[in-house]
């Protein structure tokens, strides 16, 4: 057999459909009878709806309905709900005001949806949609958070004062200030971290599905995790119990956090399906996408570090404003809490931290998860601030970070913001990543760069990542209204091929070879004789999803758990057939053997036995081999690691160009290295996008700018480098495959790297900061207006 | 409703459409090719294209009245006949230069029309300004360089046995 287990990059089962055109994606599914919904949407950023008039539109050619906010009321369908609850400094409760499916009395955000009109085609629906009359009285609109906390600032919700989601915070304010009243120095830095838009390639869609016969509801959705979606659809919003809806999440076209959550779009076509009696789709046209997926990002911060006079970190103080946008998303609330402040101790022994944040309700669209999730933030915050460090004490970059970095042998390591890290070793990263992107050599690239016209720089970012969420019991303790669990289900089958339904779902990630390997690994059989099933809530038992780099660490893990039972229930078989004793029996490479002697039996004699019970222990033991496991993680998982960008910047036109990108990531045991290159480039990718290109824009009055791909800057492949990546390992210590994760980590690592590299770049024009996108423009206005110091100086 | 006859995958078809159907939508939703995608609305993303008459299109962008006449070629004609993948799908296995695989049909034919007008050679610069038009979020286009590089030799030693 060949090498095809744990370790192997063995090429993915999933290519063959996908590079011949028989994918499955949501747009490609069409039901008998189906007719087509369209989403009249607000085109106004805050606005009193005194009046809906479908008359015209109902009346258009082709159409069978067209439905409002009212009509899903008198149906008493609910709203969206949220997932996480975060309690305030004072201990109330966040503001969590109703999130209608289809705005009732009042937009929220330009992409707000109102109205759907359903009709035999896209196309009548779409011009129906148009027909529909809409009175709006305008009222004054907020994007920004800081005009959003503005004293007299327009209130997004009624209930809401101030704007004000919820005013958090984490750490013992009183024993950092103690901690900074005795700093020889105080590094302070103001930054945002832009505010992006996710932009998977593929739309999001949803068919919703109703059998009259039997009553049952389908969805079929663009979604990482359709037994959220179920949950959240069904309980909460339609009132259909779990029996009678199937969720299908087929191939779906990226996510990156964007297709976690419970939209509008799912619910209504869903909910009409029902009404008209029959199929209803909707697929998302691009400019859709930008005005009603979750957006990312989008905090305003001040950060202060107190050091001693040879560059001790002594304690970290942070304030941070997060735009929440219109309404609460599926997860929003704990993005900027739980996976921002406790990840700011970083790679740092840091001794106290201090971090409050204030969510903000503005006139924006929905802010959630996206790729990385609190934790890019909390990274760039850090790596600038202690880059800004370095600058303002005159200590070597490379130096200060490993002054303080939490060292190899402090593990498990308790950080003061909740976390305790179980391995790592920063020191190894750094050194791996410097040696490969040749940090040393830097100054004779700098100077060749300069004598053509260029400036050329280099940045670091030692970087650390909670993910493989999460504890059920933390999360649970921390708001969250889930738990993170994971479940497997394994068949075995009669003749010995191997079924996997796992609660997880693929996107991207390639997750039918990689769980497809920890078969091969743990059982011995072929990789062509296992199948992985996901997204489809009629077929697996349960299951969270794919998000917050997860799949392997939870999945993976559940999956063993499954595997440890079939291999227990196969010895008790073959020590049955074989006349042994269940202690002697071992199992390894596919093989059940009696210790000691030359009996086996193979794992397809186990299986038929157990299919075909004839010489069986059926007294004791149920026949057929099918094991389904839950697990519960014990702990979060903590990649981390360096990146170093090299970059060169045009002085006639502010254009930079990341000559060098080097990622050396500890995220744990590899299975598939090639996919995990393959992740690491990806993520990278999307972080030299938000450092360089990628900004949503929004005007003083809520206008979306930048709402195609016209306006928003997506990296092209002449914008981008050949990304070298390398993995420097530590094992995590509390599941049983030793896996962090990987699909995180290249957008958390990346941009404080780049904008390290620019601002080094920048050196002799006294830039102290840059936010991100550090676009022509803005370094184009920093080369004209400064004068670059003179070398001797 | 307007008619079109047009050949596509081989295969010879006439569809009535209206004046304002797109070609993708011809090919999407009346002849049941779903490989061709929609990733946009403003003719920037690239998982539409295919070959018309030989040569790359945004699917998007053409009016299916204006393909009437013409030899289409999409993702799903590719391969051939006895489904061996064409090189570039080969390279594009081989090199993981695809992850949710939305945006590969149209990167593939892009690549396979980059590969053909290239005789010459094709350096990586090239390979990326040759991509201009095309979108992928998952990859960081890395892997998909590295593919069309390998593809290239194969196509043109291909061509050149056949010559």
């Amino acid at each position: 057999m060949p090498f095809e287990g744990i370790g192997a990059a063995v090429r993915r089962k999933e290519d063959a459909r996908f590079l011949s055109g028989r994918g499955n994606y949501t747009d490609d599914i069409n039901r008998p009878g189906q007719l087509y919904a369209y989403v009249r949407r607000s085109d106004r950023p805050h606005a009193r709806i005194s009046r809906i008039d479908t008359t015209q539109a109902s009346k258009a050619p082709g159409v069978m309905a067209v439905f409002t906010g009212a009509d899903m009321a008198a149906d008493n369908i609910g709203g969206l709900p949220c997932g996480w609850q975060i309690h305030c400094k004072d201990g109330s409760p966040m503001k969590e005001p109703p999130h209608p499916v289809l705005a009732v009395d009042k937009v929220r955000h330009v992409g707000d949806p109102i109205a759907v009109v359903v009709a035999e085609t896209k196309q009548a629906a779409k011009d129906a949609a148009e027909l529909i009359e809409i009175d709006y009285q305008e009222l004054p609109a907020v994007a920004s958070v800081r005009d959003a906390v503005a004293s007299g600032a327009p209130l997004v919700h009624d209930d809401a004062p101030g704007n004000i989601c919820y005013d958090w915070h984490i750490g013992d304010k009183a024993v950092v200030d103690a901690a900074f009243a005795k700093a020889a120095k105080v590094v302070k830095l103001e930054l945002t971290n832009n505010r992006l838009i996710p932009n998977a390639m593929e739309p999001r869609a949803a068919v919703g599905d109703f059998d009259p016969n039997s009553g049952d509801f389908t969805l079929y959705t663009t979604s990482q995790n359709p037994h959220v979606i179920r949950l959240l659809m069904g309980a909460f919003v339609l009132h259909i119990p779990e029996n009678k809806l199937r969720v299908v999440a087929p191939d779906v076209g990226g996510g990156f956090g964007s297709k976690i959550y419970h939209y509008a779009e799912e619910a209504t076509v869903t909910w009409a399906a029902g009404k008209v009696r029959r199929p209803v789709k909707w697929t998302a046209e691009r400019a859709e996408s930008f005005m009603s997926d979750a957006h990312g990002r989008d905090h305003d911060t001040v950060a202060e570090m107190a050091l001693d006079a040879d560059g001790t970190f002594l304690g970290l103080r942070v304030s941070t404003l997060a735009n929440m946008g219109g309404y609460l998303s599926t997860f929003a609330p704990c993005i900027p809490t739980y996976l921002y402040a406790t990840l700011l101790a970083g790679v740092y022994k840091t001794p106290v931290i201090y971090c409050e944040v204030k969510a903000v309700f503005t006139n924006t669209v929905p802010v959630d998860a996206y790729r990385g999730a609190g934790r890019p933030e909390a990274t760039f915050l850090l790596e600038r601030l202690v880059d800004v460090c370095a600058r303002d004490t005159g200590m070597d970059r490379v130096a200060i970070r490993r002054k303080n970095f939490i060292p190899a042998d402090a593990f498990p390591y308790q950080t003061p913001v909740a976390l305790q890290y179980d391995s790592g070793d920063y020191q190894a990263t750094l050194d791996a990543c410097l040696k490969a992107a040749d940090y040393a050599g830097f100054e004779a690239r700098r100077g060749a760069a300069a004598a053509k016209g260029k400036l050329r720089g280099i940045g670091i970012s030692t970087y650390l990542e909670a993910c493989g969420i999460a504890p059920s019991a933390v999360v649970g303790s921390l708001g969250a209204r889930a738990g993170l669990y994971e479940v497997a289900n394994i068949k075995v089958h009669p003749t010995g091929s191997v079924t996997v339904y796992t609660g997880t779902h693929s996107h991207g990630q390639g997750h039918e070879t990689t769980l497809a390997q920890l078969v091969c690994d743990q059982l011995g059989v072929p990789l062509d004789q296992v199948e992985v099933v996901h997204g489809d809530t009629g077929k697996i038992p349960f299951g969270m999803g794919t998000y917050g780099s997860r799949s392997l660490a939870v999945g993976g893990t559940a999956m063993v758990k499954a595997m440890d039972k079939i291999i227990a229930k196969g010895k008790k078989i073959a020590a049955h057939l074989m006349e042994a004793s269940v202690e002697d029996i071992e199992f390894k490479d596919g093989q059940f053997s009696v210790a000691g002697t030359d009996k086996s039996k193979t794992l397809t004699d186990i299986s038929l036995a157990a299919y075909v019970p004839h010489n069986y222990p059926i007294e004791e033991l149920e026949p057929g081999l099918d094991e389904t496991a839950f697990y519960d993680p014990k702990n979060f998982t903590f990649p981390g690691g360096c990146h170093v960008a090299e970059v060169e910047i045009d002085k006639d036109t502010g254009v930079t160009e990341v000559v060098n990108f080097v990622a050396v990531d500890d995220v744990g045991r590899v299975i598939n290295p090639m996919i995990v290159e393959g992740q690491v480039q990806g993520g990278v990718a999307q972080g030299i996008g938000q450092a360089l290109l990628e900004n949503a824009v929004y005007d003083e009055g809520g206008q979306l700018l930048s709402g195609s791909f016209m306006d928003y800057s997506m990296p092209r492949a002449n914008d981008l480098p050949m990304i070298t990546v390398g993995t420097e390992i530590t094992l995590c210590t509390h599941n049983p495959l030793g896996v962090k994760g990987c699909g995180e980590v290249g957008a958390i690592g990346s941009p404080p790297a780049v904008i390290n590299a620019v601002i080094d770049a920048l050196k002799d024009y006294g830039v102290r900061h840059i936010d991100m996108p550090a676009s022509p423009q803005k370094l184009w206005s920093i080369i004209q207006s400064g004068t670059p110091r003179m070398a001797a100086e | 409703m307007p008619q079109v006859t047009l050949t596509v995958n081989g295969k010879r078809h006439t569809v009535e459409v209206e004046g304002r159907t797109l070609l993708v939508e011809l090919l999407r939703e009346k002849l049941g090719l779903t490989g061709t995608h929609v990733g946009c609305d403003t003719s920037q993303c690239g998982a539409c294209v295919v070959h018309v008459d030989g040569v790359s299109a945004k699917s998007c962008t053409m009016l299916a009245l204006q393909a009437d006449g013409s030899n289409v070629l999409t993702i799903e004609g590719l391969a051939a006949a006895d489904g061996t993948l064409h090189p570039m799908q080969e390279m594009f296995r081989e090199h993981h230069a695809l992850q949710c695989g939305f945006c590969t049909p149209g990167m593939v034919m892009s690549a396979v029309d980059l590969v053909n007008a290239h005789p010459e050679g094709l350096s990586e610069k090239q390979i990326r300004e040759g991509l201009e038009g095309n979108l992928c979020r998952c990859t960081g286009y890395h892997n998909i360089v590295k593919a069309i590089a390998a593809a290239w030799p194969l196509m043109h030693q291909k061509a050149a046995a056949a010559e």
